[in-house]
């Protein structure tokens, strides 16, 4: 069981109120990811839920008792740290199972959990390494161990993957989400990296300056943001935002529209501009448009197009996925 | 070109720090050789430097005179005890100062300090009635407490130093992992603090060691250590340079040689958390 409900949680460091009254139900088995740009208070917002900080006023409450006042460790909450904080002076082993050390487990049982959490977790042959000994996934990992071999009620990842390369990161991305496959259990991830928060999540909840912007479903979002903020954070490349006569002939004030909704042609269309910067991946051509009357504009288009520096080129928007906003910014 | 005058500076380098490191330890080194002097010699004029007849009389003699072993027990006694009481009641407070600050945390640490720029002579009267009050004059007990206490201000910042540089990510993990602060403090922080906490219990070792002002005040012929061992060489009456020197020598010797096999620990002790 993992439910976890936030009622008007506040949170202030001195006069600065970083987290504003925030009312959050996150159901058993979710994954739910915490997105924004740094410093929206997703990091304070996952602290607190750990109990790492406490509140300066509302309620949280785990499966349905107040655990605002219950020190972290009772909370039965794992957390993986973004330095993933292993204990440098103890082997992979001991680190894994220090936590049921805690919990006063006995010893064959440890052991056999420890062993099978390294299986899981392809750590078998470093089990009596030192951190210092490991890369940084094989680390990321032992982080993990450690957080499920105590089998907690929920998991909290804060920005897990942000030291990881590239490559690494996609795989470990996999592979939490296989992990939440097989054990069901909430997770709660930080991140601010919107393509970890649409490829993991079950819901997505997009913060901006300790307010929600949005709670909802990943393709929830990118289809239908609520406003600009969300519009523009969800989604790669970014929403193109026009205004002006453009947007007044589209039917509003502001009018987003994604990259791959732009046909592109050489030959005709409904705006005409400039190629500025060419990017040609096989399978995407991503194009910087200098549109007449508009700006720059990004473009996404399937397969490769023969479109380079300086060519002329047409761009049509698809009428039917225009995203529509008034003046202060909220979708019509 | 430029080769030659990297040697040239190293070599310059080199000789300066032998006579500087010559300069500081030549008193100890003259003390020692007094030490294997006849009373006649350690006062000659002009000075005797090597070529004078090598004896270990003195060495018997104050042997004879008084009881080493007594002295140098208490010695490690106090500066052992003094040294372990202070680390364990330090690591705590270390521990919130570093951990948990608050506003008044950098206040307090230097109202701890200003206690040792106090001259020790200034609460001797109080200390000294309370000794008598309590008990404690002439005893180890006593002593130990006193120097830990006079000693105490230090550990903390040195052990307030070390816990700084530990991430605080790694506490808050064992917290997640369901650990007691007794635990945390026992299972994480102290072991990731062992060369940190090595080099306070040696340097707090040496400072309790090398104490004198509270020993000779506080203390007679029972529980007096190897300073107070010393000073009953320095008489006013007669000249006994050779015998206080091989006292001195005596004294000095258990210390001299834990520092020399410890120097590494003591370096790092000292300059930690100056550079990062």
């Amino acid at each position: 069981m993992g439910r976890i409900t936030l009622k008007e949680v506040t949170k202030s460091f001195g006069t600065v109120e970083v987290i504003k009254p925030i009312n959050l139900e996150i159901e058993d088995g979710e994954f739910v990811v915490f997105v924004g740009p740094s410093g929206c208070g997703k990091s304070t917002l996952l602290r607190l839920i750990a109990g790492l900080e406490d509140v300066t006023s509302g309620h949280i409450e785990i499966n349905g008792t107040d655990a605002t006042a219950i020190p972290p460790a009772k909370r039965g909450l794992a957390m993986v740290f973004q330095s993933y904080a292993l204990y440098p002076h103890m082997s992979v082993r001991k680190n894994i199972a220090f936590p049921l050390k805690m919990a006063g487990v006995d010893k064959t049982e440890i052991n056999r959990k420890v062993d099978e959490a390294a299986r899981v977790l392809n750590l078998s042959d470093y089990i009596d390494r030192r951190p210092g000994q490991l890369s940084g996934g094989q680390r990321q990992r032992v982080a993990i161990g450690r957080a499920i071999v105590r089998e907690p009620d929920a998991f909290l990842f804060d920005e897990p993957l942000s030291n990881l390369d590239a490559a690494l990161r996609g795989n470990m991305r996999l592979e939490i989400s296989e992990l939440h496959q097989t054990l069901a259990t909430t997770m709660i991830y930080v991140t601010h990296d919107q393509v970890e928060a649409m490829t993991m999540a079950n819901k997505i909840v997009v913060l901006r300056d300790g307010i929600i912007e949005q709670v909802g479903a990943p393709i929830d979002l990118y289809k239908n943001p609520r406003n600009l903020f969300v519009a523009e954070f969800i989604g790669s490349p970014k929403m193109n935002i026009i205004k002006g006569d453009a947007a007044t002939e589209l039917g509003a004030p502001t009018v987003g529209i994604r990259p791959e909704h732009l046909e592109v042609s050489k030959t005709k269309g409904k705006w005409k501009g400039t190629v500025g910067v060419s990017e040609h991946l096989g399978s995407d051509t991503f194009l910087h448009i200098e549109a007449e009357g508009i700006g720059t504009v990004n473009v996404r288009a399937d397969g490769e197009i023969d479109l380079h520096h300086g060519d002329v080129a047409w761009l049509t928007p698809q009428v039917d996925k225009l995203h529509r906003f008034d003046a202060t910014g909220l979708a019509i | 070109m430029a080769r030659s005058i990297t040697t040239q500076r190293k070599t310059i380098n080199t000789v300066l720090a032998w006579a500087i490191g010559l300069l500081i330890f030549f008193p100890i080194l003259w003390t020692i050789l007094t030490s294997f002097k006849t009373e006649a010699q350690a006062i000659n004029d002009p000075p005797i430097f090597l070529f004078f007849d090598w004896t270990l009389e003195n060495y018997s003699v104050v042997q004879e005179r008084s009881n080493y072993a007594r002295f140098l027990w208490n010695s490690i006694f106090i500066a052992g005890g003094s040294t372990l009481l202070g680390v364990i009641i330090a690591i705590p407070a270390a521990w919130s100062m570093a951990f948990v600050p608050s506003k008044r945390t950098k206040d307090i640490l230097l109202w701890m300090l200003s206690t040792k720029m106090l001259p020790a002579v200034g609460v001797l009267y109080p200390i000294y009635l309370l000794f008598i009050k309590f008990g404690l004059l002439d005893s180890v007990l006593g002593l130990t407490i006193v120097i830990m206490l006079i000693n105490l201000p230090i550990i903390v910042w040195m052990l307030y130093t070390y816990f700084r540089e530990i991430p605080v990510d790694i506490l808050e993990a064992a917290r997640m992992d369901g650990a007691s602060l007794k635990s945390e403090i026992l299972y994480v922080l102290t072991p990731m603090a062992v060369p940190g906490i090595a080099s306070t219990l040696l340097l707090n070792f040496i400072l309790a060691w090398n104490e004198a002002f509270w020993t000779l005040n506080l203390t007679a012929a029972k529980a007096g250590p190897l300073t107070a061992f010393i000073a009953s060489y320095s008489s006013p009456e007669g000249l006994f340079y050779a015998k206080l020197s091989a006292a001195s020598t005596m004294a000095i010797l258990p210390i001299l040689i834990l520092g020399w096999f410890s120097q590494k620990q003591l370096v790092r002790g000292l300059t930690f958390g100056a550079v990062k």
